[in-house]
């Protein structure tokens, strides 16, 4: 990662432009010609050093529901939960962490009950109690990482 | 904002990611049968409506260099958490600050904000100034570091 790759995930963290030729518009934001950019782009992504790039939705605007959950996976058996658990397509993130409770998933749903079906088939697939935080207040959320 | 089964179809469209093509939402408007203009209005609409929360490029925390990642809880009075909650989401270095339920009495904690470090220095001392900033209204806290990302799409709907 060089100088170029840093300016460009630093500036695309901010936003992107909706118009038609939108790359053509940050490259030229970044003094980077719009091929540049594109390929530095695709290099990025398949590296993994940004995970995506596009719009991020808003699953309460658009009627769904988020919800934070976890779960204390026994150590012997995490890689079978991790899986049983990631191949739920409404879990939009999952980490590992240092705690009993020692794996946190983001649930995001299309209809805000779901949440619950979902926990109750993780529960039943694995034999494991979900605890599911889901947000009473939200204070901030968005700082960007410098590159 | 109520969204029809033409926004429907751009958000399954583009959910995963743009396209990584000059006119990308033409790409999108040619995969959906769409003109281009439409594409461009509606997507304006959403992100002006918050449908959208913005256009942009996730970075891994961790191949950025930011290998701390610490979930960090706290245990609040109810009748002070969102004072508090304010106070701490206005720390520049917080990415995310929510109230979240307890369950007694294995988890008392119902603040949540993330910190982000390079180093564990980095990230020990964002907790000590949100520690600071708490103060006595701090009755315990954790700081729950991420070991893994085991998943990261985003979210997604379905047809």
């Amino acid at each position: 990662m060089d100088d170029i790759d840093k300016a460009i995930i630093n500036q695309l963290q901010q936003g992107f432009p909706i118009c038609q030729s939108p790359y053509k518009a940050v490259a030229e934001q970044l003094g980077l010609d719009e091929a540049q950019l594109l390929n530095r782009l695709q290099v990025l992504l398949a590296e993994g050093v940004l995970s995506r790039f596009g719009p991020m939705y808003h699953a309460e605007q658009m009627g769904g529901a988020l919800s934070l959950a976890a779960i204390k996976v026994p150590e012997q058996r995490f890689d079978e939960v991790t899986e049983m658990v990631n191949a739920f397509p409404e879990v939009a993130h999952n980490y590992a962490r240092n705690h009993p409770l020692n794996m946190w998933f983001v649930l995001a749903t299309e209809k805000p009950e779901q949440v619950q079906t979902v926990i109750a088939a993780i529960e039943q697939q694995t034999g494991l109690r979900v605890y599911n935080m889901p947000k009473i207040s939200e204070y901030y959320v968005g700082l960007q990482l410098e590159a | 904002m109520v969204l029809d089964a033409i926004d429907r179809q751009i958000i399954q469209a583009t959910q995963a990611g743009l396209p990584l093509v000059a006119e990308p939402y033409l790409a999108v408007a040619n995969q959906l049968g769409l003109s281009e203009q439409e594409v461009l209005h509606r997507m304006a609409d959403m992100l002006e409506a918050g449908v959208i929360r913005r256009i942009a490029a996730v970075p891994n925390h961790y191949k950025l260099g930011y290998r701390f990642n610490g979930m960090t809880v706290w245990d609040v009075d109810d009748q002070q958490v969102d004072r508090l909650g304010q106070q701490v989401a206005e720390l520049p270095f917080v990415s995310h600050c929510y109230q979240r339920p307890r369950y007694l009495p294995e988890w008392p904690y119902n603040l949540f904000a993330m910190v982000h470090g390079k180093t564990e220095q980095d990230a020990e001392r964002q907790v000590a100034i949100i520690a600071a900033l708490l103060g006595a209204n701090a009755r315990q806290h954790s700081v729950l570091y991420s070991s893994k990302i085991l998943k990261k799409t985003g979210l997604r709907i379905t047809g």
